[in-house]
């Protein structure tokens, strides 16, 4: 009777939300993988099992694991490139130099801006095209006498391709990243640096052995919202050259073979992975830090 | 012209809307179908009321003018009925098609809905989710006035689904007069063998010879040349299985597509097919494939005039052919006013709704007797070609006339990897693989 007391407000407060992540998620989640192991094509639905065979049609399909490789380089140069200039641009302004409220505000103001908006940007910016068409960064280069610097971004060969998306999306997002290493740094107590300056300490070195080892779990959260978003990223390509083999994503491909194609059971298996994907980045993630926390 | 935008621009909520209720109609299991439409009903002229919606992807210049002009129609026809107009923006239904198949599979259709004519309502066809339309065809003399060729090719098992309310001509070459008369050429090509040397004197000339677009546009640039080298006969066997895919003709002309890509700009390929254009009306290339939607965005978007700013002919040899694609309305099997519907389509096969449509939308009427004072300029040609009994008409597979979705979608994928790696025998494969794979 006590412990109904004692829990029963709590749990009553909280089943709403529960039973709407229940459904709307995890029941989602389920459904999704019966789909990806039924023979539903078309527009009626249809949940007859056929095993593994989306999966295994994937695996030798070229179109989906050509997407694949891009998704895999594409996340390496993304998560990296946004992670460096993000601790970059947070370990300048760390300094409390003049204005720096402008610049940081300057720097994440990127992240406001809508994917599709960004992508119609850097799609001019890196347009390959010559003479009277040449635009944005190449014609930039071009007039200033950095011929060599004139390239085909998003339309080169692969894998660079998919390294020019990349950019455009570490453009838009190591401001929020910078903002979170900002906020890592910022968090480091001041007693702690005086410690080390009385001890002799020169202000990289603070930096380096005081400040850094204290930003790992920043570094942890960071590197996991920029994966995800990573795997999940479908508007920016979708809007930069849609069906473009140079630069398509699983998650591409999965909309254009769902609704162009009404392959659903494919759809759904090409989700699915997505997910298993996600999650061998999360899970550990989640792990570590309830372990972190039950230690504290 | 939303024809060209397709797949250009889509609203994310929607197609999250969509999924999300498609997942909820699938748990709550399948709606049965209500009474298969048979027959005829009689339908009162002036006493109609109700509501009737009109789910299209009609939302662009030019499409969504010519929508409202025949829905402006239909409510003087019948002015109690209130008329809902159910748009969804993002080009030839990319997006629409998610919100409909959701509204499909959960059993609450529109009155009425656009698809492209042809295979690409097969998979509605066999789902049931369409009515079978013959016998309006017959009681309002359709049979007679549509071509016999279109009727045959919208045909599914003896029954027709869908009523086409314009055709647009997939089959045309647009070129600049001034940049061939630069680089000495007298005019188009006659056939893609000519092309090619054309092209070598348009690129010594400093020209590109040809100006490409997206994967759609090079799928539509794909079956003007299998037409134009195949003639109109072996091209419609490629669809129904009579033509065989990996035969010496048809790899031969695939072979002629990858050469005549040699002569594009696809390493700079423009992210739509305006923008492919653009290098023409500078004068920097000289010649683009595309449909007769171009013709808007040359005459209104450009301000070119006909024949001296831009000309236009049947793409290398496919003179004497019409390869067509063709909105159509259709009739939900459980339409919540089908007889609401039903006069909408009446209106919209007829020669009145077919002339209120076209010459504001920028396409001919499919029937075969239209007010032709009402089509002027470029329009004179395709007008004449679609009424004369000789001209082959052949139907598009860019544009969802000829290939179903699934077989459809197969065949985006091996295009992707054909045009990177030029092998046309794989590809020729995979096309043919995806056929037997995508039947039923």
């Amino acid at each position: 009777m006590y412990r109904l007391r004692r829990w029963g407000p709590a749990i009553l407060l909280i089943s709403p939300s529960l039973v709407l992540i229940g459904v709307f998620v995890y029941g989602f989640l389920g459904w999704n993988v019966t789909v990806s192991l039924s023979d539903w094509r078309g527009l009626r639905p249809s949940y007859d099992y056929i095993g593994f065979e989306n999966y295994t049609r994937l695996a030798e399909d070229g179109r989906f694991t050509n997407s694949v490789g891009n998704v895999i380089v594409f996340t390496v140069v993304f998560v990296l490139g946004a992670l460096f200039v993000g601790f970059f641009l947070a370990y300048l302004l760390e300094r409390r130099i003049r204005g720096d409220g402008f610049f940081r505000a300057m720097f994440l103001f990127p992240m406001a801006i809508s994917l599709i908006a960004v992508a119609i940007i850097w799609r001019w910016l890196m347009n390959n095209s010559t003479g009277a068409q040449q635009t944005g960064l190449n014609r930039l280069f071009s007039s200033i006498g950095l011929d060599f610097l004139v390239n085909d971004w998003f339309k080169a060969d692969q894998p660079f391709a998919v390294m020019a998306v990349a950019i455009a999306a570490g453009w838009a997002l190591s401001g929020y990243i910078m903002a979170l290493f900002l906020a890592g740094m910022r968090g480091v107590s001041d007693d702690l640096r005086e410690a080390a300056r009385v001890d002799g300490a020169s202000e990289w070195r603070v930096f380096w052995h005081v400040v850094t080892p204290m930003l790992l779990a920043v570094l942890m959260s960071a590197v996991v919202i920029l994966v995800h978003i990573s795997f999940k990223t479908f508007d920016l390509i979708f809007a930069m050259d849609s069906e473009s083999r140079l630069i398509e994503t699983p998650a591409i491909y999965m909309w254009f073979t769902t609704f162009d194609a009404f392959n659903f059971n494919r759809g759904a298996a090409i989700a699915t992975l997505l997910m298993v994907g996600v999650s061998a980045v999360i899970v550990p993630y989640i792990w570590y830090s309830m372990r972190a926390e039950r230690r504290q | 012209m939303s024809w060209g935008q397709r797949k250009g621009r889509a609203l994310w909520p929607a197609a999250v809307v969509a999924s999300a209720s498609l997942m909820l109609a699938a748990c709550g299991g399948d709606d049965d179908d209500g009474g298969d439409g048979e027959g005829a009903q009689e339908v009162p002229a002036e006493e109609a009321s109700g509501e009737f919606e009109f789910f299209s992807w009609w939302t662009g210049g030019g499409d969504s003018e010519g929508k409202q002009a025949l829905l402006d129609l239909f409510q003087e026809q019948f002015p109690e009925v209130e008329v809902i107009d159910a748009a969804v923006a993002g080009g030839a239904g990319t997006n629409a098609q998610a919100v409909l198949a959701s509204r499909l599979g959960s059993g609450e259709p529109p009155d009425s809905y656009q698809r492209h004519a042809g295979a690409e309502l097969l998979s509605d066809i066999r789902d049931g989710f369409v009515e079978d339309l013959t016998w309006l065809y017959e009681e309002e003399g359709w049979m007679e006035v549509f071509p016999e060729s279109l009727l045959e090719q919208i045909t599914v098992d003896d029954a027709i689904y869908s009523v086409p309310v314009n055709i647009h001509r997939s089959n045309l070459i647009w070129w600049n007069p001034a940049v061939l008369d630069e680089a000495g050429i007298d005019g188009p090509p006659g056939s893609w063998d000519e092309f090619l040397s054309q092209a070598e004197a348009l690129e010594g000339a400093g020209k590109t010879a040809l100006t490409i677009g997206p994967l759609w546009t090079q799928e539509h640039l794909l079956e003007n040349v299998l037409l134009g080298e195949l003639g109109p006969e072996a091209y419609a066997g490629l669809w129904n299985g009579e033509t065989d895919w990996e035969s010496a003709e048809v790899v031969a002309a695939l072979d002629m597509f990858i050469q005549v890509l040699g002569h594009s700009n696809i390493d700079q390929a423009a992210a739509d097919w305006q923008p492919a254009i653009d290098p023409i009306v500078d004068g920097d290339a000289a010649y683009n494939v595309m449909g007769d939607w171009a013709w808007a965005y040359y005459e209104t978007v450009q301000g070119l005039a006909f024949e001296e700013g831009y000309n236009v002919t049947e793409s290398p040899g496919t003179e004497g052919t019409f390869n067509w694609l063709s909105d159509s309305f259709t009739l939900p099997v459980d339409a919540p006013d089908r007889d609401n519907a039903i006069r909408w389509l009446q209106l919209a096969g007829s020669q009145e709704g077919q002339d209120t449509f076209n010459p504001v939308k920028g396409s001919i009427p499919a029937r075969t007797d239209p007010d032709e004072s009402l089509y002027t300029g470029y329009f004179q040609m395709p007008l004449e070609d679609w009424s004369n009994a000789d001209t082959a008409i052949v139907g598009s597979l860019a544009h969802g006339a000829v290939a179903d979705n699934a077989w459809k979608g197969e065949i985006d994928s091996a295009l992707q990897e054909f045009v990177s790696s030029g092998d046309s025998a794989a590809f020729a494969a995979a096309v043919a693989q995806a056929y037997q794979d995508t039947r039923e």
